[in-house]
């Protein structure tokens, strides 16, 4: 056993209002750049829909994740290393900026600057990759709230294994439509395909705290990792023509904050936790022969934080104590291995992903009222889990490569907590019943209606800071691993690049507030005698 | 001349090329990259960059092996100077023609696809005109003596490339060489000396290691990097 520590988010589907706050303001934080325009380390996206980039689901198209060779081991879709070398020179498989959507801004000055005349000025929209104007014809939620569904709602190519499955076919009659959101960032995966496919080495996965992220240094530029990440969370930056992706906000998280995605979800739908797992069983998990499997098989690769055995074995691999406390109080732990509802997003791709989702029940619950039915009965929410096949199929495909099992047992889950606390509420004995046929007791339930309705900031992020890891390593020095007086323009033996003090790598400045205050002293003092 | 030109130029560029990577290397770590635009346009790209690039990995190989590889070896297995003429001839006109093609494709897609184009830089034009006339007055020089055995530069030019390694430069070999043989190894050496601050400057980093290393990556947190640090280049805030 190697047991490694992750951080890893759940979204709570159900509590997703499409708002696109976290999309807007991780934005703001990471990609409000030149070359950067149209990178979304965070979208939101309608489901059923094309994604962001369109279709990017399609791997027989884009080549992304893993699939098995014949011996049934690993392999990137993309092709091997040989491949990957020999086709460095034009990647096939890149999505051109266009099947993002080609960033514009508009020509503001002209509201101003119009010489008078009969019309209006208006503000043209001008591309930002050549300057010239042009005319606006997809961007990142162009199918936002099922629009334009009619017409482009069968290109999702989750729509289209649903059909291949089902005899009935996925409705976009406004009647008979369902819909969701899904916020998608980086999956920070435990096998990334990614990090497998950067012949540069440049990205890497943190041991410390699973993040995956791009050495802007190393990084040359090569896209490989553009197409090996099947969920296409890296971009390539345009301008400076180096790979950037998510990177769960990790100074953020260093420090013990969520991302910021998570800190300004309205619906505080997010979840952030750490997830204990045995980094030895992974490639064995996801080479696991048939797709369906999975799920299942990546639930084998999370240990239990409450077993003695697997504490000392973290313990013994030098993850910190506060830690693996604050594995046992994870959020996600208990919303993926305990109560089960949390499921993985695409499995089939086979990279182990960390960000998971609670499937929504609300499209059943609609439809239940929609045909005047109690939609929180519980015996009438069953039944309809279960008829309702087109809803369950689709989220099949999302979230467990087609098995609708996993699907339903999370969405019973969710339909009995409902009726469950709706009698509680009303000052009814809940139905035991009710409980036992999901397979939990009243009081788990009552647990994970804490967890999913009312908990607060404390308890959806549960984040142990990288400075109490690093503590015993910060109680010998306050500089770690260096002489404390190597500093730039300190006595110490780092001293200054060879063109003088300004040239080389500029490093933080450490001063002591005594020397900051004499140093300014000296430097703004009227009298020679001060200085 | 002929000491300033063969004696010194080949020192000075090959200085460059050293002082170049290691400066770009310890200051521009950032700016080191293939700058692709594949991104921009993908289709023409796919058939003009593999040409280009395995046209010049050819030519490369061709020069090493004319450069470095006496006449007496050859020779020594048996291989006559008329066959050794024709390989030559036919094998890098082959080469030759395949990297022209590229990169004339190359600087047509670069001109006319206009995101390709405002993404050049003038770094990019002036390599494109050392780049383009190197590989042009290369070929023709070899063309314009096709006759016969053609030119021998494997005893004149090749002798001096090696004398250079050995610190003493036998200039006088060079005094008699075609011009046109000439032209071409001073651009060459111009081209040499602008590799590593142009962007030419990826060739240097061919992701060899990639074949042998694992696949998953794993790293730990640099415990020099705990704070934060000064604005780096590409992380400007946009619109200032």
């Amino acid at each position: 056993m190697r047991p490694m520590a992750q951080i890893a988010m759940v979204m709570n589907l159900d509590k997703c209002i499409g708002c696109h706050t976290c999309s807007v303001t991780c934005k703001q934080t990471w990609t409000n750049r030149r070359g950067m325009e149209y990178v979304w380390f965070n979208n939101v996206e309608t489901r059923p829909g094309q994604g962001y980039p369109r279709r990017y689901e399609d791997q027989e198209k884009w080549r992304g994740g893993w699939e098995l060779n014949r011996r049934g081991a690993l392999k990137l879709k993309a092709g091997g290393r040989l491949h990957k070398l020999a086709g460095i020179f034009s990647n096939p498989k890149l999505p051109e900026i266009k099947d993002y959507y080609e960033p514009w801004t508009y020509d503001y000055r002209n509201l101003t600057d119009a010489p008078l005349g009969d019309d209006y000025p208006v503000a043209r929209p001008v591309s930002s990759l050549d300057g010239k104007p042009m005319k606006i014809g997809w961007s990142s939620n162009w199918d936002d709230n099922l629009a334009g569904a009619p017409a482009y709602g069968d290109l999702d190519p989750m729509v289209e294994r649903t059909r291949q499955q089902a005899s009935e076919k996925v409705k976009f009659a406004f009647e008979q439509t369902f819909m969701f959101y899904l916020p998608r960032i980086c999956e920070h995966c435990l096998n990334p395909s990614c990090v497998a496919s950067c012949p540069s080495g440049a990205m890497y996965k943190r041991a410390e705290d699973g993040i995956v992220l791009v050495d802007q240094d190393q990084c040359r530029g090569w896209r490989m990792c553009v197409t090996g990440c099947p969920y296409k969370k890296v971009y390539f930056n345009h301008a400076t023509g180096k790979a950037e992706k998510c990177t769960l906000c990790y100074p953020r998280i260093e420090v013990g904050l969520p991302t910021v995605c998570s800190e300004t979800c309205v619906g505080r739908l997010r979840y952030l936790g750490v997830i204990l797992y045995d980094a030895d069983r992974v490639t064995a998990a996801a080479s696991v022969r048939e797709e369906k499997d999975l799920y299942e098989a990546q639930l084998g690769v999370f240990l239990d934080p409450e077993d003695p055995a697997v504490r000392q074995a973290c313990e013994r691999a030098g993850i910190p104590h506060d830690w693996i406390e604050a594995a046992r109080r994870s959020p996600v732990h208990a919303l993926i291995s305990r109560y089960r509802v949390a499921l993985p997003l695409h499995p089939e791709y086979r990279t182990m992903p960390m960000v998971w989702y609670i499937p929504p029940l609300s499209p059943v619950v609609d439809a239940l009222t929609g045909t005047g039915h109690d939609g929180e009965d519980a015996l009438n929410l069953f039944g309809a889990i279960d008829t309702l096949r087109i809803p369950l199929e689709y989220l099949a495909e999302m979230f467990t490569a087609g098995d609708t099992g996993p699907v339903r047992a999370s969405l019973d889950k969710l339909a009995a907590m409902r009726s469950h606390m709706r009698a509680l509420n009303l000052g009814d004995v809940p139905d035991p019943a009710i409980a036992s046929a999901v397979g939990m007791r009243p009081h788990e339930i009552e647990e994970m209606y804490r967890l999913l309705a009312i908990a607060k900031y404390e308890e959806r992020y549960v984040i142990p800071t990288a400075a109490v890891g690093d503590a015993r390593r910060l109680e010998e020095s306050a500089l770690p691993a260096g002489c404390s007086l190597d500093y730039d323009g300190g006595p110490g033996m780092g001293g200054d690049g060879p063109f003088g003090q300004d040239s080389g790598r500029r490093q933080l400045p450490l001063v002591s507030v005594e020397n900051f205050h004499l140093l300014r002293k000296r430097q703004t003092s009227d009298h020679a005698d001060d200085a | 001349m002929t000491t300033l030109l063969w004696g010194a130029l080949p020192y000075i560029a090959f200085a460059l090329l050293v002082a170049g990577l290691v400066w770009r290397y310890r200051y521009d770590k950032y700016g080191w990259t293939t700058r692709s635009s594949q991104v921009y346009e993908s289709r023409l790209l796919s058939i003009a960059s593999p040409c280009f690039h395995y046209g010049i990995l050819f030519v490369l190989a061709g020069h090493l092996v004319g450069l470095f590889v006496p006449m007496s070896w050859t020779h020594a297995l048996g291989v006559s100077e008329h066959t050794y003429h024709l390989f030559s001839l036919y094998g890098g006109t082959a080469a030759g023609v395949l990297t022209v093609l590229g990169i004339l494709l190359l600087v047509y897609r670069r001109r006319t696809r206009s995101p390709v184009f405002r993404a050049t830089t003038a770094n990019d034009k002036v390599m494109y005109v050392v780049l383009l006339a190197a590989i042009v007055l290369g070929m023709t020089a070899k063309l314009t003596h096709p006759s016969g055995d053609g030119y021998n530069y494997r005893e004149t030019i090749a002798p001096w490339a090696r004398s250079l390694f050995t610190l003493r430069p036998r200039t006088q070999l060079m005094a008699g060489v075609p011009v046109l043989y000439q032209v071409h190894a001073v651009i060459g050496m111009l081209l040499i000396a602008f590799v590593p601050y142009s962007r030419l400057v990826h060739m240097f980093s061919a992701p060899v290691p990639y074949l042998f290393r694992p696949y998953i990556v794993y790293r730990t947190r640099d415990p020099k990097q705990l704070g934060p640090r000064p604005e780096r280049r590409g992380w400007e805030r946009l619109g200032s």
